[in-house]
């Protein structure tokens, strides 16, 4: 077999023998099926070559002996055929076996790749997903799976059976002829390296069939998406224009990798006719003069045995593309599957606690009344309890390494305060808020959680403890129920329309066509905007954590909307320490301190009260907002 | 249907036609070969004739080399053709596209069309092929291996129909069993999708709440339906390969036990015993092809359907006749407007809407969600028809005006806009192909964009991702602007194009209008009083109706929505306070 080597392949597996090696160690899982496939190929294979080899005997053994008898017996043909039929029964019974069992292995291997790659994708941090797009994460759950399926339902069962059958047909080649054998080895040889000529210059254009159909698919989506603008813009034409070269470029590169990938098919399969004309002819010699005791029956099991051979080789052949995308797809999942998870060195936990004279108790009910459970090296344990004090001192950092967005900041957030976070976009407002729930770590200072350094609590129970209602409200696929009840999953119906009610929501919800039970689908597209937020604010009020971050909505929401939202959000404020990232100025005036950023500084801060007497940067905002008025 | 998608074969006729025939030869050469094989085996190496082996050998070898060619041509004309025939069908498809209204693009989501024109294009291409090739491959192959096969010995090739209806069904069953699963286990697909996308969408949100566990829950249910089904659907499949081998088997025992009886009464060869094995393999490997086939072009119905779809649709506005390729000035006339998305007079969006803006005046409309602001600007640009009364630009009726004559002097910002991916520059000369330098900056300094672009290491070089996405939500209304800017449009409609951008710098970009294009007629949709009170003229929109027009003062005065939406902007913290 040729080593499965391409040249120019833009789809190149890096490291093929560490992919090949991962994945066997997959199908380790089930080795004692896997054995059991193995000896069914086996079987298979070798009931195949049993048939080729009955030829011979059929035509030199009792044919050849009974033409010319007056009353020849088929006594002995009729048990040597009821033999081969047992044989061949053996055989039909492994196929079935094997292919049956692989469907159970394969889709076994596949299933656990899946699912472990989606609980791992779980533990990634939230830069894996900045730095990754939706769509190439995707393609790992369908394409890059997908040809794995194809790789270990067929080819690797067809990698052993072309192994087994060609293993054995030598054997059978040989014991029969050895003259011939050489000639059907070298010839299979000149086949291969034909095969590898067109195959080679098939996957030269076939990548660039691919690159090109990847560029015009790219555009497609793009215009298509852009569809109206590209109208209002009058950019038809040259959009057609630009369409055009992608789309004739595409049609020649696809030509051209499809006429190699068609004459590989008749180039073979004719390679094989010419092979058994030759045999014919060469055995024909051979058996003429007598060489190696070839007979007649010999050269017709040999016809048979050849394409045996030829067939399973260049079969093999034809999917070795096939193959080396697999794997490239099969690294592309490692890859996922290898990257770091989440680092969390945490032990400082969230437990419920009840109050007694002064002291914390652990409980396992819930009680309103949360602790931080904090063991200490002696094996001692205290509690503090959970009040939503948030301090940041001196706090650097950068979603990029030598390129700090956050410089010195320092701040304190007393329990039940409200902090707005006020500044243009890109000023660092929502950075800071997603250092307090650690989606990022931050380069330099501290932040401490009721006294707590952040990094010493468990990441899951920090982020329990903060309710987040952010800018895009992502909800699920599901009722509204369901939507609202990810804050706590344990909500009762009561406690879910509580949190609605609470958060302003329960009115429209009670006008949907099913009530709480309406089905939200995609990213609750059938809902606006404004109501999708208010989901959103009670999905927070179930959970009702100590600290809250809400980050306002910047798209447009009519303004009545608006002021239904900004009462749920300001009564699930209520008795909450929460950091508000605010994008319009009138909903921050009540907030106990308003930071105001400019490229990742604190440039001022105090009560609107406080910096509208500074006159500065929040005044000249503040005044800015209305001077046209 | 099929009639239209077939015209897209255009130019490719030829080779569309020459691959079947080409193909048609290759199996009948193939046929050919085990039958003079016999000759070979029984005039040359069973007597023993070296000369007649020679002989026979070299018309095989020749006809081997032939049959080559035939296959190799016919695989290169299928190529061109199928490649060419997609080539055609994409580019149809994309133009009529193009042709498309906005109303024709409400009707096909984005997401859809892009589909029809990739992956259904490349179903159609790949079946496509395989109808003018392996198609017509099989079925030949299939008679004329028969045909061979009864013509060597007509009674032992009794066997094959015999054990043909046996694998056909056998193949009909397995598929028709299987595929229905296929086809479930391809929605559930669509779900294991929906809910990786969602969990990627929402990771944020997932963490925040801490909810890796429910999501993997959730992923693990939808894993292991696909694993029944597609374990059950495989399973079925198993049986095909094992079934293949029990018809091939019978087909050699029989072959052999009759044969040998045939062979010792005389009445076939030993050359012919062989040529009829072949001829077993060549008509049950086509007919596991046939089923094969089969399968492929139903899976490809359903993208020939979509596609068609596609080309069937026709655009809904259409240039009139004598069409007017002058805007004259840019005022605006609505009157006794009507529109209905649907084009039905009982379900109207917009109702009796009547006003009219002098050229260069700024209009400002404010309404709540829903009630079709975005709808009557539309109009202006004729990205719909009204259903009933008129809409008059420059004092000419819109319909009367060229289409893009129009949409060059209205130029539009859109609620939902996009930037595409290059440069911004690039971005902006879409406006206007042939922009200076100059106008782009100029551009952009009105929209307030200049100063940010500066900033960047690339400035106007920097390169902007598909959809905007490395620019801020602001920045790309800033940039959306300057590129409607550039058209030099003599009316402009800001669809709430700055509901992202600071209320400085959004009062910024409104004083620069006011000072730089005086005698642009502008209309500004916003959600915020402070973004339309230095208006010329306001209009609030209520439930598809003009509810009231006038200045700020006025309205301030007298409108109770106006007043409502102005008081819950300026004293929002009060009305809360008490609530």
């Amino acid at each position: 077999m040729p080593p499965i080597k391409m040249r120019g392949n833009g789809a190149k597996p890096k490291n093929i023998k560490k992919t090949i090696a991962r994945l066997l160690s997959y199908l380790g899982m089930y080795r004692f099926r896997f054995v059991l496939v193995l000896v069914c190929i086996l079987f298979s294979a070798v009931a195949e070559v049993a048939g080729s080899l009955f030829l011979k005997t059929l035509i030199d053994d009792y044919i050849a002996p009974m033409v010319g008898q007056v009353n020849p017996s088929f006594l002995p043909l009729f048990n040597a055929i009821l033999m081969m039929a047992g044989i061949y029964v053996v055989g039909i019974v492994s196929t079935f076996l094997y292919n049956f069992i692989m469907v159970e292995i394969s889709q076994g291997i596949l299933r656990h790749i899946r699912d472990t790659m989606f609980s791992h994708m779980q533990t990634l941090p939230i830069r894996y997903f900045d730095t990754h797009s939706h769509g190439d994460v995707m393609s790992h759950y369908t394409n890059d799976t997908d040809t794995l399926r194809q790789l270990l339902a067929q080819s690797i069962p067809q990698v052993f059976s072309t192994i087994i059958t060609v293993i054995s047909v030598f054997v059978a080649m040989v014991t029969t002829n050895i003259p011939l054998t050489v000639f059907v080895i070298s010839f299979v040889v000149f086949m291969m390296s034909i095969s590898k000529k067109v195959g080679g210059n098939s996957a030269k254009f076939f990548i660039r069939q691919q690159k090109s159909l990847g560029s015009l698919n790219g555009y497609i989506e793009e215009m298509i998406h852009g569809q109206k603008v590209v109208k209002v813009f009058n950019h038809e034409a040259r959009s057609k224009a630009e369409f055009d070269s992608r789309n004739e470029e595409l049609r020649q590169n696809a030509t051209s990798a499809n006429i190699f990938a068609n004459i590989l098919m008749p180039i073979m399969g004719n390679l094989g006719h010419l092979q058994y004309a030759l045999i014919a002819v060469v055995g024909g010699a051979l058996a003429l003069n007598g060489v190696g005791g070839l007979t007649l029956g010999g050269i017709a099991s040999f016809l048979l045995l050849s394409r045996n051979f030829t067939r399973p080789i260049s079969m093999f052949s034809q999917q070795i593309n096939a193959v080396v995308m697999a794997l490239a797809g099969a690294e592309r999942i490692f890859a996922l599957m290898d990257e770091q998870s989440e680092a969390d060195n945490g032990y400082v936990t969230l437990v419920n606690a009840e109050e007694k004279d002064g002291a914390l108790t652990e409980t396992d009910h819930r009680t309103g009344v949360w602790a931080w459970r904090h063991p200490h090296q002696d094996g001692s344990v205290t509690y503090t309890k959970v009040t939503g004090e948030v301090q940041l001192f001196d706090v650097d950092f950068g979603y990029e390494e030598n390129k700090i967005v956050l410089h010195n900041v320092t701040l304190h957030a007393k329990p039940g305060e409200k902090f707005a976070f006020v500044g243009a976009t890109g000023a660092g407002k929502t950075t800071i808020t997603n250092l307090i729930n650690r989606f990022y770590d931050i380069d330099d200072g501290k932040i401490r959680y009721d006294g707590i350094n952040i990094n010493k609590i468990r990441k899951e129970d920090l982020r329990r403890s903060l309710g987040v209602v952010l800018q895009d409200t992502h909800l699920f696929t599901g009722t509204v129920m369901e939507n609202i009840r990810y804050g706590k999953l344990d909500a009762t119906d009561e406690e879910v329309y509580e949190a609605a009610r609470l958060a302003n929501a329960d009115g429209f919800i009670r006008t949907l066509p099913n009530g709480y039970d309406t089905e939200i689908s995609g990213d609750g597209a059938n809902l606006s905007q404004g109501q999708r937020q208010l989901l959103a604010i009670a999905r927070a009020a179930v959970a009702d954590p100590p600290v809250m971050i809400l980050d306002e909505a910047t798209s447009s929401i009519d303004t009545r909307t608006e002021s239904i939202v900004q009462k749920g959000m300001d009564r699930l404020m209520k008795g909450r320490t929460v950091f508000v990232i605010a994008h319009r100025l009138s909903t921050v005036q009540n907030a106990d301190t308003i930071i105001v950023l400019e490229q990742g500084r604190i440039i001022e801060r105090g009560t609107h009260d406080e910096l509208i007497a500074q006159k500065g940067k929040y005044y000249q905002l503040y005044t800015g907002a209305f001077e046209l008025e | 249907m099929m009639k239209r998608l077939l015209g897209c074969v255009g130019e490719y006729k030829r080779d569309s036609f020459l691959a079947p025939l080409f193909v048609t030869g290759e199996v009948i050469l193939e046929v050919i070969i085990p039958f003079l094989m016999s000759y070979l085996i029984d005039q040359g190496i069973q007597v023993g004739n070296m000369q007649k082996i020679l002989q026979w050998g070299g018309i095989l070898v020749a006809l081997t080399v032939l049959s080559l060619a035939f296959g190799a041509l016919s695989g290169k004309h299928a190529a061109r053709a199928s490649a060419g025939f997609a080539s055609n069908l994409r580019r149809k498809m994309f133009y009529n596209v193009q042709e498309f209204s906005f109303s024709n693009m409400d009707k096909f989501s984005a997401s859809s069309i892009v589909t029809r024109l990739t992956t259904d294009v490349s179903n159609i291409q790949n079946s496509y092929q395989m109808v003018i090739r392996t198609a017509v491959r099989c079925p030949v192959m299939l008679v004329s291996a028969f045909l061979m096969a009864r013509a060597v010995n007509s009674r032992l090739s009794l066997v094959f129909l015999a054990v043909i209806p046996i694998l056909g069904i056998g193949l009909y069953l397995a598929m028709s069993s299987a595929h229905p699963i296929f086809e479930r286990v391809f929605h559930t697909y669509d779900r294991l999708n929906r809910v990786v996308q969602e969990n990627l969408r929402g990771v944020r949100v997932v963490k925040s709440y801490v909810r890796a566990g429910h999501e993997k829950e959730k992923f693990n249910t939808v894993s292991d339906s696909i694993y029944r089904d597609f374990s059950r659907a495989e399973k079925i499949l198993a049986a095909n390969a094992p079934l293949m081998q029990f018809c091939m088997y019978t087909c050699i025992l029989t072959i052999s036990w009759v044969g040998a009886h045939m062979i010792v009464g005389q009445q076939l060869s030993t050359g012919q015993l062989m040529s009829m094995i072949t001829y077993s393999t060549q008509i049950l490997m086509s007919l596991m092809m046939v089923s094969m086939v089969f399968v492929m072009i139903v899976v490809s119905r359903a993208s020939v359907e979509r596609v068609c779809e596609v080309l069937a649709e026709e655009s809904d506005l259409k240039n009139g006749e004598d069409p007017v390729y002058e805007v004259p000035n840019g005022s605006v006339e609505f009157d006794g407007v009507d529109f209905s998305y649907t084009g039905n007079p009982d379900k109207l969006a917009l109702r009796g809407v009547n006003f009219s803006a002098a050229p260069g005046q700024t209009v400002g409309i404010i309404g709540g969600t829903g009630s079709a602001k975005t709808t009557m600007v539309q109009l202006i640009a004729r990205l719909y028809d009204v259903t009933g009364g008129s809409v008059k630009v420059g004092g000419i009726d819109v319909r009367e005006y060229d289409i893009k004559t129009l949409r060059d002097e209205v130029a539009m910002v859109l609620q939902k806009n996009v930037l595409f991916s290059g440069s911004i520059a690039e971005n902006l000369r879409w406006g206007k192909e042939n922009a200076t330098d100059e106008e782009i900056v100029h551009a952009c300094k009105l929209a307030q964009a200049d100063e940010f672009i500066r900033s960047f290491p690339d400035g106007y070089q920097t390169h902007i991702e598909q959809d905007g996405a490395n620019v801020s939500g602001g920045q790309k209304q800033r940039l959306c602007i300057a590129r409607a800017l550039i058209k030099k449009p003599k009316i402009l409609i800001l669809d709430d194009s700055t509901s992202a951008v600071d209320t400085r710098t959004d009062a910024l970009i409104r004083k620069a209008f006011l000072e730089e294009i005086p005698h642009t007629t502008k209309f500004i949709i916003a959600q915020r009083i402070s973004s339309v009170s230095d208006a010329d003229m306001i209009i609030v929109m209520d439930g598809g109706m003009v509810n009231a027009i006038g200045t700020h003062e006025e309205l301030l005065a007298q409108n109770a929505i106006y007043q409502e939406v102005y008081y819950s902007q300026q004293k929002g913290e009060d009305d809360r306070a008490t609530d």
